[in-house]
């Protein structure tokens, strides 16, 4: 446990399997209300890191703490992180404000809580014209919205971002890519952001992580202004 | 260079074959089928008289025979969904050792002739476990007539009908639950459910549908049935007879029209089932028809 440094979210020596391949030893820290982001290929197992962060997989080995508590053998809903899929995955049998306030319902917030509380988030993420709506039928920009208002309803304190920019197109990838810095910079929640695609790196990341073959190593730290042995 | 065939006395015809020899195949061979369907429906019905009509609706044996066919299959088909909503839940979403030999064990009374279910109920019944357990419980209450062997009694017709229809809604689920895929359920195990109201509030309400055609199978198989009945169950008259061994007993005695008059009223129900389900069916479908997975 270390004392006097504060990390939100810290992966010790952990080990993941999936199908045919094993990421062992994995040492990731990244401190509180910083944006962290894992860069890797697709099929490199990124997506199997953040499930078993969030405890959607069993890992093999190893830790992981969230604000210095252990949640290794946790349930999902026991650690306190909002997920974003790629491609949202809103409730399809739920409008957009049913999908918002399921976390709330959960904790037994009252009407007018929720309501507050998604006044404030339909403000934040330019969503407030289409709560009453079903989420069939809306844009891959308006469905990331949506998604990130549900995932950070209940005040989560870390974020995990599944390739929230990949299935955007260019005009839609800027808009979420500042509506993100923007909630990060608001929030001040702790995010994890996988993606394949370095360009990103530079536009939103503190801190970068890329998996290079079964290694998770650390090519960038925006504090320290360095780059260091990316693997294209 | 890439724009012109550098073999060019070729002759760079081609000769498309006719597509009207491809669906006259295909007609053809669906209509033999379909012919000797309608035929078969048709002959039924015409060779029901009015006596036979007269004598079913107020023959007090085959009214009962009618009644209990209708509860039986009702109540085994909410048994079986009671089943196969949990059973092919867990078979969709979990692994786990012996996985392989459970899914084989689950499927056996699909592949079975029903009638072997039938006998395999009777001697399971008639076990010296089974015996001695209700002996047991005899003494335990002091109720010599306690009995935990269904063998000829209602609650027979109802086991006979669900170990054969229980199979096909648990595959049914299962199929169904696969089909419903997994992120939504595990974004609501993040944002705070546990398994069971993740289970509740999101699986459940997306599968309406699996759960209709599952009761719709479980309904129809359990109206079909009859060999298991006719072992298990017995076919006495006015305790555990149903539509299907009526049509036997009937037969058996000679009474082709009264026999066929009975087929001709499930051939009806049957229908009248298939097209309410099917129009539900698109109903539901037409409400969630630009569902993104």
């Amino acid at each position: 446990m270390r004392k006097g440094k504060k990390f939100m979210i810290e992966l010790i020596h952990f080990e993941v399997a999936a199908g045919s391949f094993r990421l062992s030893d994995i040492n990731m820290v990244i401190p509180s209300g910083k944006y962290g982001m894992l860069l890797g290929k697709t099929g490199s197992g990124k997506t199997t890191i953040m499930e078993s962060i969030c405890g959607l997989k069993k890992s093999n080995f190893g830790s992981v703490l969230i604000n210095n508590i252990n949640v290794t053998y946790k349930r999902p809903a026991e650690r306190g992180i909002g997920f974003v899929p790629q491609d949202g995955a809103l409730f399809s049998t739920m409008s957009v404000y049913e999908n918002i306030v399921f976390s709330l319902k959960l904790r037994k917030w009252s009407t007018k809580e929720m309501e507050h509380r998604v006044g404030e988030l339909g403000e934040l993420l330019k969503i407030s014209s289409l709560l009453n709506r079903s989420v069939v039928n809306l844009s891959g920009g308006e469905r990331q919205r949506v998604s990130l208002a549900r995932a950070l309803a209940f005040f989560p304190e870390v974020l995990c971002l599944d390739e929230p920019l990949s299935a955007l197109d260019q005009e839609t990838h800027k808009e979420i890519c500042d509506l993100l810095k923007k909630i990060q910079h608001l929030t001040k929640t702790t995010i994890i952001h996988i993606t394949h695609n370095p360009i990103e790196v530079e536009l939103l990341s503190d801190l970068t992580y890329q998996i290079q073959g079964s290694d998770v190593k650390l090519i960038f730290d925006r504090s320290k202004n360095k780059l260091m042995g990316v693997n294209a | 260079m890439f724009d012109q065939d550098p073999y060019p006395s070729r002759k760079n015809t081609l000769n498309v074959p006719s597509d009207t020899t491809f669906f006259l195949a295909f007609i053809i061979l669906s209509f033999i089928y379909i012919f000797l369907l309608i035929g078969i429906i048709v002959a039924d019905f015409k060779y029901v008289d009015m006596n036979s009509i007269k004598r079913f609706f107020n023959d007090p044996n085959i009214i009962y025979s009618l009644k209990l066919s209708i509860i039986s299959c009702t109540v085994t088909t909410l048994l079986c969904l009671l089943v196969a909503v949990p059973l092919g839940y867990l078979m969709s979403r979990f692994h786990f050792i012996g996985k392989e030999v459970l899914d084989t064990i689950l499927d056996i009374p699909i592949m079975l002739p029903p009638i072997v279910v039938g006998i395999s109920l009777l001697i399971f019944f008639n076990t010296d476990i089974i015996i001695g357990l209700e002996t047991f419980l005899q003494n335990f209450f002091n109720n010599p007539n306690l009995r935990i062997n269904p063998t000829f009694t209602v609650v027979s017709v109802i086991l006979a009908q669900f170990m054969v229809s229980c199979a096909f809604a648990i595959r049914s689920m299962r199929t169904s639950f696969d089909e419903i895929s997994v992120r939504q359920e595990q974004v609501a195990l993040t944002l705070g459910c546990s398994r069971g109201q993740a289970f509740l509030y999101i699986i459940l309400p997306r599968a309406k549908r699996g759960m209709v055609t599952a009761a719709t199978i479980s309904w129809a198989r359990s109206l079909g049935e009859f060999g298991p009945i006719l072992i298990f169950a017995g076919s006495t008259r006015m305790k555990t007879e149903v539509l299907s061994t009526t049509v036997y007993l009937e037969f058996s005695v000679g009474n082709l029209a009264m026999a066929t008059t009975v087929s001709v009223f499930m051939i009806i129900t049957a229908s009248i089932i298939i097209f309410l389900m099917r129009i539900w069916g698109n109903n539901q479908h037409e409400k969630r028809e630009k569902i993104h997975d």
